[in-house]
């Protein structure tokens, strides 16, 4: 049997029966109390149920009787008299001793009840059915006196049962040494002591306090060296540190606690919907704070029960899916580095990817065709959208499309991440990541503009010190700032820049003569800072998959900070975590790295792929497959205008006063070459001085620089150009971060300059080597509108001649009409027919175009994708954007054709 | 604040605590707050400032091991600043289990008032007042403006 089990239950029980005794003894000055024979009633209940749920039947069988009289007392047909009042006293001290025999031995102690439950059940007979008269009252006389004599027998019982008991345990005094220990074990109730948990919070509170002053002790300290005090105050140190672990301890309950409901749910579920489900718990002694598991049962229990409900299907599919009969639930806690793991796992029939297609697309969440851009499990982890329930039907034990959002905002909001994993026919897996205690947390102290703040170190990857004369320094685009970090661009939210701009517009409006800092000088409120200062430190930090940099100050060291909640009026604030008192008892705020990725998004338009849900499991697909770094400008009148940023070489800032002219074009020296200057259109005028920033755009080793009037933003999104461009330089409008804007055609602006400079100033050698290529003709397929659109200037720029069809079928078409070309390019992610099967399809040997070199453009080049394109057919794997890796590639097919073809004719 | 509060409450141990008010000035105004709702008060206190956060909240300070909000009560009531009264003594009340401080310019003596004196506010008086007042007592010498604690907190919320 389950020691901790029995444990409990004396433990309770104990409780119990004393509470009892002081209630019945109140019953009988108040036999017409109804809430308390109510709750008398409910307690014995509670202890029989435990009972026979324990395997004791002794004990059960006695709470049995004595709660049959009981209610009868509650249905108010047997008067509560003295003599009953006894009897069931009786029936209590019964249960008592029973209890601690188990108590001392572990089960049941042997031992004959029949008399006490005789005299129950009389009283509980008593009077059934029949009219309460004269001659009753006599009978009930008669059968008190009996009951009288009885007990004393019942008492000579007991006493019987005791001894043997006691015999034993001397037993055991005289073997053992230790014999306390057994007596310990013997009264359990003693051991464990509810408290009542603002006792606990106050004594909480308390040891904070108390770290706090001797952390100022010890700051003392430090500047008297050679102290009497050290010694003892080192002591103190170290009692405090463990009290404070002690009385986190206090807070830590098993999990166990929280899956305590989860078998009677389970249980229900099967019964109901005629399923078999074995539910299996693992890791019910994992300790978590009882904050957080507290916010964490219901989420656990719905998930549960929805695992229950829809993943496990019922016996006859089971078996007709070649499974056993009975389903399986697995509930897995464990600890890892700080955080608890709950894996919630089951064998059912997993998540239906078209089902839940077809509802995303009935929701209007995404579009059919980003849907099929997707992943499997990139689907299912719409089921955290609100809304989306996949149930079929409502059943009375889930499915009404409250769920699974709220699981996972219930999840987010202590710190936690929740993951799922699914194979339709085969199970589910839930992982769910939460922090150990949301009390004390590792931070991170920083300083800006000469106050602190915390950044929690959970979501602290790295700090990177910064400053003008090294490597690593800080960059602008305009007034993004940006950091190159192990070949990434970094972007840097400037904390005093977060902090300050929104408040700016309060010191202004008021003149608020002064701010104190927590070190009690007072100061102005600074101006924004807009420079980025010389040194700075950087905390690079994560939020789900999208990883930034927070530019600070100062960085002190880490310290285990106790959070508390900021106060109800500054909830509206989204960039802080909570507040906390620092060792000196300053007042610090704990920043929220998500709320600053949210709010510096908001702020700077700064659209960030705060791709949480997708669970960091796929993260280099969904960035690279949906979203496009663009460079958003303004040039000239109109919307934003908006460029691939992997179309742009540099951004240049010259001097006009550089800028030359020679024959009607305006070209400045750049890297030793001329640069041609072209303005955005006609209508822009060139400056007479001051600085003009530029865009530059290299081609075939030759550059020329596009005049725009400003560089706003860079902003990741995904492009989907709505409508077509009216004039030549732009492709077409899109919606970019919630606004309109014009995509250039970069192909235009080359265009241009190469033929209105190049070929006039006699740089010959490229258009020569295109007229060589002219007649050569591409195949585009590619069902990206902007891809093709951004291929086709981009080859006819080259001197290709370019056909592009949106997908594999409308190629297949053209193949089937003898069209011929002299090389195909493909996309790899396409509808229907992907890129692997259509230049499969291209090179098997029966195809007219098995000898056209094809080069697959892919989002995804890992050697994995890579050797599967070439395996598949492919002449060359290049990456989407790399124009001169593409342009080279097919310059080296054609070669290659061409050198194939002379050998042929040799 | 408690050696005075124990020795008022002893020389009106008969009477009603609830009519109790602690004059404090904001601005030159004498305001009242009913002494039943003050936690503490506290002389200046080293505050740190809360970026991004409403004009009238003036930062958080430690009590004891509490994190208090400070609200800027001459904000609140849209009094203009001065740099010539001493000011920054709080009054700590407690709202929704969170303790705020009301940061106000001196603190004086504790009122017994009789309902008598007890007016409602003024229908022309300014918006920001009337959101925070319950009404005025009419005193021999001064006009006591009685601030509801809890009309001030909703007044935030009215605000935002």
């Amino acid at each position: 049997m389950d020691d901790d089990l029995i444990e409990e239950f004396l433990a309770e029980t104990s409780e119990a029966l004393s509470e009892l005794d002081v209630d019945i003894v109140s019953l009988e000055q108040n036999p017409n109390d109804e809430d308390l024979i109510g709750k008398i009633f409910r307690l014995v209940h509670t202890v029989k149920g435990t009972c026979g749920f324990l395997g004791l039947p002794r004990l059960e069988t006695v709470a049995h009787h004595g709660e049959n009289v009981l209610g009868r007392f509650r249905d108010k047909d047997l008067q509560v008299t003295p003599e009953y009042v006894t009897l069931i006293l009786e029936a209590f001290d019964r249960i008592k001793d029973i209890v601690a025999a188990i108590a001392e031995t572990g089960s049941e102690p042997e031992g004959d009840d029949s008399e006490l439950l005789q005299k129950l059940d009389d009283a509980y007979n008593f009077g059934k059915g029949e009219v309460m008269d004269d001659g009753m009252v006599d009978l009930m006389q008669m059968s008190m006196e009996d009951l009288a004599a009885q007990a004393d027998a019942d008492k000579n019982n007991i006493a019987n049962t005791e001894e043997p008991i006691e015999a034993k345990e001397s037993n055991d005094i005289e073997e053992k040494d230790d014999a306390s220990k057994s007596k310990d074990v013997a009264s359990p109730a003693n051991q464990s002591l509810r408290v009542n948990v603002q006792v606990l919070e106050d004594l909480m509170t308390m040891v904070s306090e108390l770290v706090l002053t001797r952390n100022q002790l010890i700051q003392i300290l430090r500047s008297h060296t050679d102290s009497e005090f050290s010694a003892p105050l080192q002591r103190l140190n170290q009692v405090v540190s463990e009290l404070q672990e002690g009385v986190m301890k206090t807070r830590m309950q098993p999990i166990g606690n929280a899956w305590g409901k989860l078998p009677r749910i389970i249980r229900d579920i099967g019964v109901e919907l005629n399923k078999t489900i074995n539910l299996e718990m693992r890791g019910q002694d994992t300790e978590l704070d009882r904050q957080v598991l507290d916010l964490i049962k219901d989420p656990l229990m719905h998930m549960v029960r929805n695992s229950g409900d829809h993943g496990i299907e019922t016996p006859e599919e089971r078996l007709a899916a070649g499974k056993s009969e009975a389903g399986h639930i697995l509930l897995n806690a464990y600890h890892e580095g700080g955080h608890i793991i709950i894996e919630i796992s089951d064998d059912g029939k997993g998540l239906s990817t078209d089902r839940i297609k077809a509802k995303v697309l009935a929701n209007g969440l995404a579009t059919k065709e980003e849907l099929e851009q997707m992943s499997d499990q990139q689907i299912h982890q719409y089921i955290f959208n609100a809304g989306l329930s996949t149930a079929e039907k409502v059943t009375s034990v889930s499915g009404r499309g409250v769920g699974m959002d709220v699981v996972r905002s219930n999840v987010e909001k202590i710190g936690g991440t929740i993951e799922l994993k699914s194979i339709e026919g085969k199970g589910s897996v839930f992982t769910i990541k939460i922090p150990l205690t949301l009390a004390i947390v590792s931070a991170l102290i920083v300083e800006v503009a000469g106050e602190r703040y915390a950044i929690p170190q959970l979501s602290v990857q790295e700090l990177v010190r910064t400053s003008e004369n090294s490597s690593q320094k800080i960059e602008k685009i305009k007034g993004t700032a940006v950091l190159r970090l192990r070949d990434r661009l970094l972007p840097l939210i400037t904390l005093s820049k977060l902090l300050k701009s929104a408040s700016g517009d309060i010191s202004s409006n008021d003149n608020d003569e002064q701010i104190i800092d927590e070190y009690g000088n007072t100061k102005e409120v600074e101006a924004e800072l807009d420079d980025i200062k010389g040194q700075n430190y950087i905390v690079v930090t994560q939020v789900g998959s999208y990883s930034f940099g927070i530019v600070v100050d100062k960085v002190f060291d880490t310290e285990e900070i106790v959070v508390k909640p900021v106060p109800q009026i500054l909830k509206d604030i989204g960039i802080y975590a909570g507040n906390t008192i620092l060792g000196d008892g300053s007042v610090i705020m704990i920043l929220d790295p998500n709320g600053i990725a949210t709010a510096s998004a908001s702020e700077a338009s700064f659209s960030n792929d705060l791709d949480i849900d997708a669970g960091g499991a796929d993260e280099n697909i969904t960035t690279s497959e949906r979203k496009t770094s663009l460079l958003v400008f303004r040039a000239g009148q109109g919307a934003l205008k908006a460029v691939p940023l992997s179309l742009v070489s540099r951004l240049e800032d010259i001097d006009v006063a550089i800028i030359e002219e020679i024959n009607h074009c305006k070209v400045v020296q750049y890297r030793g070459q001329l640069m041609p200057i072209v303005p955005f259109n006609d209508k822009i005028p060139f400056k007479d001085k001051g600085h003009q920033s530029i865009l530059v755009f290299s081609e075939n080793n030759k550059s020329m620089g596009l005049m725009v009037d400003e560089i706003v933003d860079i902003v990741e999104e995904v492009i989907d150009v709505q409508l077509g461009g009216m004039q030549p330089e732009i492709l077409g409008s899109a919606i970019i971060d919630k606004q309109a804007m014009d995509v250039i055609d970069v192909g235009h602006f080359l265009g241009t300059s190469n033929q209105d400079n190049f070929a006039a100033s006699g740089s010959s050698g490229v258009l020569a080597e295109q007229g060589h290529e002219q007649s050569y003709k591409v195949l585009v397929v590619d069902d990206s509108n902007f891809f093709q659109e951004m291929l086709t200037p981009l080859l006819s720029v080259a001197g290709y001649k370019v056909v592009s069809v949106t997908n594999a079928k409308e190629a297949l078409s053209l193949h089937n009409a003898n069209e011929v070309f002299d090389v195909i390019i493909s996309d790899i992610e396409m509808p229907e027919i992907n890129g692997f099967e259509f230049v499969q399809k291209i090179k098997s040997a029966d195809s007219k175009w098995k000898d056209i070199p094809a080069i697959a453009l892919s989002a995804h080049t890992s050697p994995k994708d890579v050797e599967k394109g070439l395996n598949s057919g492919f002449d060359r794997y290049i990456m989407k954007f790399d124009k001169d890796g593409l342009l080279n590639a097919i310059k080296e097919v054609m070669t290659e054709v061409e050198q194939s073809k002379m050998g042929d004719a040799a | 604040m408690s050696a005075e509060q124990s020795i008022i409450n002893q020389e009106y141990l008969d009477n009603d605590v609830s009519k109790e008010y602690l004059t404090v000035t904001i601005g030159g105004q004498p305001f009242g707050i009913p002494v039943l709702k003050i936690q503490d008060v506290l002389q200046k206190q080293i505050v740190t400032r809360i970026p991004l956060s409403q004009a009238e909240v003036a930062g958080s300070l430690n009590l004891r091991g509490r994190i208090v909000t400070a609200i800027n009560m001459r904000k609140l009531l849209n009094i203009e600043e001065s740099d010539n009264v001493s000011k920054d003594m709080n009054v700590v009340v407690e709202h929704g289990n969170e303790l705020y401080s009301l940061m106000v310019d001196s603190v004086g003596d504790v009122l017994l008032l009789s309902d008598d004196t007890f007016e409602k506010n003024p229908s022309t008086m300014e918006k920001h007042w009337n959101n925070i007042s319950s009404g005025i007592h009419r005193l021999d010498n001064l006009l006591l403006v009685i601030i509801d604690v809890e009309g001030l907190f909703q007044s935030f919320d009215v605000d935002e």
